[in-house]
């Protein structure tokens, strides 16, 4: 069982909770990342999920170690979806345990917040109206002709 | 010349319609051969926009490419 690992098959948290299982741990905390109908104004209809998976199961498993080490939370993983995603379909589990539920709130969004912003893993969306687009990156290119602004995520 | 690997993800897979290629160049660091690459591809990243791995770990722009590596330029991310 690494930190961190990609699946291509649904997630079922209850098995990776139960993976967590610790005596010590007074508290559990989890997230659930979920594909939304909706982004920035469009109708999604469903997602593509892609990544760079050589570094990004070595990326990954650094941020679970930083969250164990910062908060000294008993265990954390995190697992992600990779390939096509309807609505409603869990694309991203993080899961803590904990001796005190504090730490495992904290450690669970830190993991979270540093795998959408370090992690090589793209987002295409498609939409109900047809059209499709790379998530943070659209934008980005077409920045780069005109004016400069920060990456979204 | 040095031998190199390069594969690509997302929006850089798609505007260079392929997912990997072999490339020999003469550009001694990232950031040159990103240049090579985005005016034969059409790339529209600006480099500021990307950030490059080298043998499958995150790297400077201007560490010396050497013959063999496999190089990946990462476009913005989006997990979660």
């Amino acid at each position: 069982m690494s930190a961190f690992e990609f699946s291509r098959h649904p997630l079922d948290p209850a098995r990776l909770a139960a993976a967590l299982a610790d005596p010590a741990a007074g508290g559990y905390v989890s997230f659930e990342g979920w594909v939304r109908n909706e982004n920035e104004g469009r109708e999604v209809r469903r997602l593509d999920y892609e990544a760079f998976e050589e570094l990004a199961v070595k990326e990954g498993a650094r941020i679970v170690a930083e969250a164990v080490e910062r908060f000294g939370v008993r265990g954390a993983r995190c697992v992600h979806r990779i390939g096509e995603l309807g609505l409603g379909e869990l694309a991203v589990w993080v899961g803590v345990a904990s001796g005190h539920r504090a730490e495992a709130f904290d450690a669970c969004r830190y993991i979270i917040d540093e795998v959408k912003h370090r992690v090589p893993i793209w987002k295409k969306e498609h939409y109900l109206d047809g059209d499709s687009g790379w998530v943070n990156c659209e934008r980005c290119a077409e920045a780069a002709h005109g004016h400069h602004h920060p990456h979204g995520g | 010349m040095i031998r190199l690997r390069l594969r690509y993800y997302a929006l850089l897979r798609e505007q260079a319609g392929l997912g990997e290629e072999l490339v020999e160049t003469a550009a001694g660091d990232a950031a040159r051969l990103y240049d090579e690459l985005a005016a034969r591809h059409g790339f529209k990243l600006g480099r500021e926009q990307l950030r490059v791995a080298v043998n499958s770990e995150f790297s400077d722009w201007t560490r010396p490419l050497a013959d063999g590596d496999e190089v990946v330029f990462i476009p913005p991310v989006a997990g979660g």
